[in-house]
């Protein structure tokens, strides 16, 4: 295999200057086990740090203590050593709500509040759990509670959607169609329509027919009501999106040794360098190896058929399949990866081993972090 | 697959069904299990549409095909004859077609696009375009050619993931806070009778691994919730031991004894001298160790699978990974099933 460069986690957890980790990857790869062994790791070198979770399985969160959906960060319980370690869970909606609540006064608050749409936009999983989870690690880092935030972004149908989400966002909420759509509020209340040139107006037209009057003017009075709120929408997107390129960011990558789950982590790896995000390096998860890998795929098999015709030694026979069969996926695995290197060969690797059980407490954790960071 | 000319006489466990939406963890291969199945559901014969809508493009990587355009196209002859479509589903291309379908508003369709209206319903409201991607669906399944029979004997999608399925197929619910009347909520109806009758089954993909599992089991729970009809459990990649219980038993409880194995590795030729045999079988009992930790655990999530008590089928991993052929291996072994 050609040689990439060994991921040096330690190094990076270590760096006071490191101050945030985003962890990405597709979904299923264990993205938010990694997140929340790093944080562990880091809390027990030192420093005091928080993990940012945006969905995690139930007994993960468990393994930190986390019971409940509540945003708000909780001491993890059974730390080593001088650091701290805190963890929370994202609440999507509460987030949304808080931003809403801090910037408009009472009236308008629970104008938007109580809006279908604002209901719809703000428990949806598409785009604004992304953005919201970007809002969190934003307040985190401004509340500089913690010298470390690790955040694990969401299962995503497509991992970009977590760079784009922000913009996507923020470029809608400035766009033509808001301009349209708030139109009603600036001419006093009187139908927008009419005063709106025929361009404009064909996609009237189409919007009542499309949604039906009644939605469209709940959706005036929303995104009117919005509007006056996020005045600075872009700004504030624009401001996270600085974060995540300064210098104190670094982006890990997580793979699985698979075609999907590499192909995915290339792509993002390019992304990242088109966007001047730090990236750090890839981690590969679940890297099936073999004990006895002198013994190679071939031979076992060709043992295996030699003993087998000979009706000879059958668990030593069936011990041979196995084994084989694990050099071939260990093999597979390899040039997967190797496809990879071939392509990104500056970034940094680094490969945890398949473990049986999924991780259930802090030792299993601690377990986790101490393969990140083996050399 | 010896008798395929009987296929349509053949009982399977979905008969009747229309539209399978498969849907699975990420990871666990729900866009593979999505493609064998349509392969499989249309054998001897058949016609069946394969639909994505996430945009991924995983229909023309797993068929190995240059990405899909927003239109029905022939992708792959099944077995026994039956022809597979497939079409990548995109909320805009299905929003104009719907304007220009119900309204004959072709040019407003454009300028809506050239607005950032799609942006705006998948940012806004992501309920609109998951009416949108459903609607073209249904649709697909409730077509009728000119001699009155549907044109499709049966639609596969390729839904999201489990933890967002209910959600998206539960559209009504969706809107339901946005339109209470008028043309979306009659559009969202539509689909709501479609997905919600016994037409429809949805079908979960895992792996024997604890979260997959578990994900499996609360989105049962969530489509019960929604009154959405559950299908059949395919559990992907499995490998079969083929160790004895006895010997897997031993070693979970860390008390294999290699002596056996050590002769066996001299009688096949593959050591020479007992140091070197003893070394290699020491190596391999730490295979077989992880093996049997792996075997028992599989065996308690195959339970926990059992105790949901939908149909189960088994697929098995595919030691060259997924092409074309191991497709067509994976379409026969759920044909033998009986899931098709």
């Amino acid at each position: 295999m050609k040689t990439a460069p060994v991921l040096d986690l330690d190094a990076i957890i270590d760096d006071p200057g490191t101050r945030i980790i985003v962890c990405c990857g597709s979904g299923g790869v264990g993205k938010t086990t990694t997140a929340a062994a790093l944080g562990l790791r880091a809390a027990e070198r030192g420093r005091s740090a928080v993990v940012l979770t945006v969905d995690p399985a139930r007994r993960l969160a468990q393994s930190m203590g986390l019971s409940e959906l509540d945003n708000t960060p909780r001491p993890v319980v059974g730390v080593a050593g001088e650091g701290r370690l805190h963890a929370m869970m994202l609440d999507m909606k509460r987030t949304f709500d808080e931003i809403i609540e801090a910037h408009a006064d009472p009236d308008r608050a629970r104008q938007i509040l109580t809006n279908p749409f604002y209901q719809s936009l703000s428990s949806s999983f598409s785009g604004t759990q992304e953005y919201m989870a970007m809002e969190k690690l934003g307040q985190l880092r401004r509340s500089d509670e913690w010298d470390l935030i690790i955040v694990d972004t969401p299962p995503s149908r497509s991992a970009l959607d977590f760079l784009d989400a922000p913009e996507r966002l923020g470029r809608f909420l400035d766009g033509r169609l808001i301009r349209l759509l708030t139109a009603p509020a600036k001419a006093g209340g009187r139908s927008a329509f009419k005063l709106l040139n025929a361009g404009l107006g064909i996609v009237a037209g189409a919007l009542t027919k499309l949604l039906g009057a009644q939605v469209l003017k709940d959706l005036q009075t929303f995104v009117s009501a919005l509007d006056a709120v996020f005045g600075g929408f872009r700004a504030r997107a624009e401001q996270t999106y600085q974060l995540l390129q300064a210098p104190g960011t670094a982006f890990v990558v997580v793979a699985a040794p698979e075609r999907d789950a590499m192909r995915e982590a290339s792509y993002f790896v390019e992304r990242l360098a088109e966007e001047r995000m730090p990236l750090a390096g890839l981690v590969v998860n679940r890297v099936h190896h073999a004990p006895a890998a002198a013994l190679s795929a071939a031979r076992s098999t060709a043992a295996a058929e030699d003993l087998e015709s000979r009706g000879e030694h059958d668990l030593t026979s069936a011990v041979l399949r196995m084994h084989a069969g694990r050099m071939y996926l260990a093999a597979r695995e390899q040039r997967e990866q190797e496809h990879f290197v071939s392509a990104h060969p500056t970034v940094p690797v680094t490969q945890v081993p398949a473990m049986p059980e999924d991780v259930h407490d802090l030792s299993g954790l601690r377990r986790i972090g101490e393969l990140l960071s083996a050399r | 697959m010896g008798n395929l000319r009987n296929v349509r006489a053949r009982d399977t466990d979905w008969d009747g069904v229309r539209l399978h939406v498969v849907t699975g963890k990420g990871g666990t291969g729900k866009t593979t299990v999505a493609a064998a199945l349509a392969l499989a559901l249309a054998s001897g014969g058949r016609r069946v549409l394969l639909v994505e809508v996430e945009g991924r493009q995983g229909i023309a990587q797993v068929f190995d095909l240059p990405p899909l355009p927003y239109e029905e196209r022939k992708i792959a002859v099944a077995p026994g004859g039956g022809d597979v479509y497939a079409l990548a589903v995109d909320a805009e291309e299905a929003m104009l077609e719907y304007l220009e379908m119900f309204y004959g508003m072709r040019r407003a369709g454009k300028a809506l696009t050239r607005m950032g209206v799609i942006d705006f319903a998948t940012t806004i409201a992501p309920g609109f375009r998951d009416v949108l991607v459903t609607g073209k669906t249904t649709e697909a399944v409730r077509r009728k050619g000119k001699d009155g029979r549907r044109v499709y004997d049966a639609v596969v999608l390729d839904a999201p993931p489990t933890g967002r399925v209910a959600r998206f197929l539960n559209v009504t619910n969706e809107v339901a806070g946005l339109a209470r009347v008028g043309p979306i909520k009659h559009h969202a109806d539509l689909v709501n009778g479609v997905v919600t009758s016994p037409e429809t089954a949805v079908h979960f993909v895992t792996l024997l691994e604890e979260m997959p599992v578990q994900e499996t089991l609360d989105g049962l729970d969530e489509l019960r919730e929604a009154g959405l009809p559950a299908g059949g459990i395919f559990t992907n990649m499995v490998r079969e031991s083929l160790l004895p219980k006895r010997i897997l038993d031993a070693a979970v409880k860390g008390r294999f004894d290699p002596a056996e194995l050590t002769l066996g590795l001299k009688a096949a030729g593959l050591a020479e001298g007992r140091t070197n045999a003893s070394a290699m079988a020491e190596a391999l009992a730490e295979e077989i160790t992880e093996h049997a930790h792996r075997t028992r655990l599989e065996r308690r999530e195959r339970l926990s699978l059992d105790r949901s008590g939908r149909p189960r089928y088994e697929l098995p991993l595919l030691a060259d990974g997924v092409d074309l052929a191991g497709l067509y291996e994976l379409a026969e072994s759920i044909h033998a099933q009986g899931a098709a």
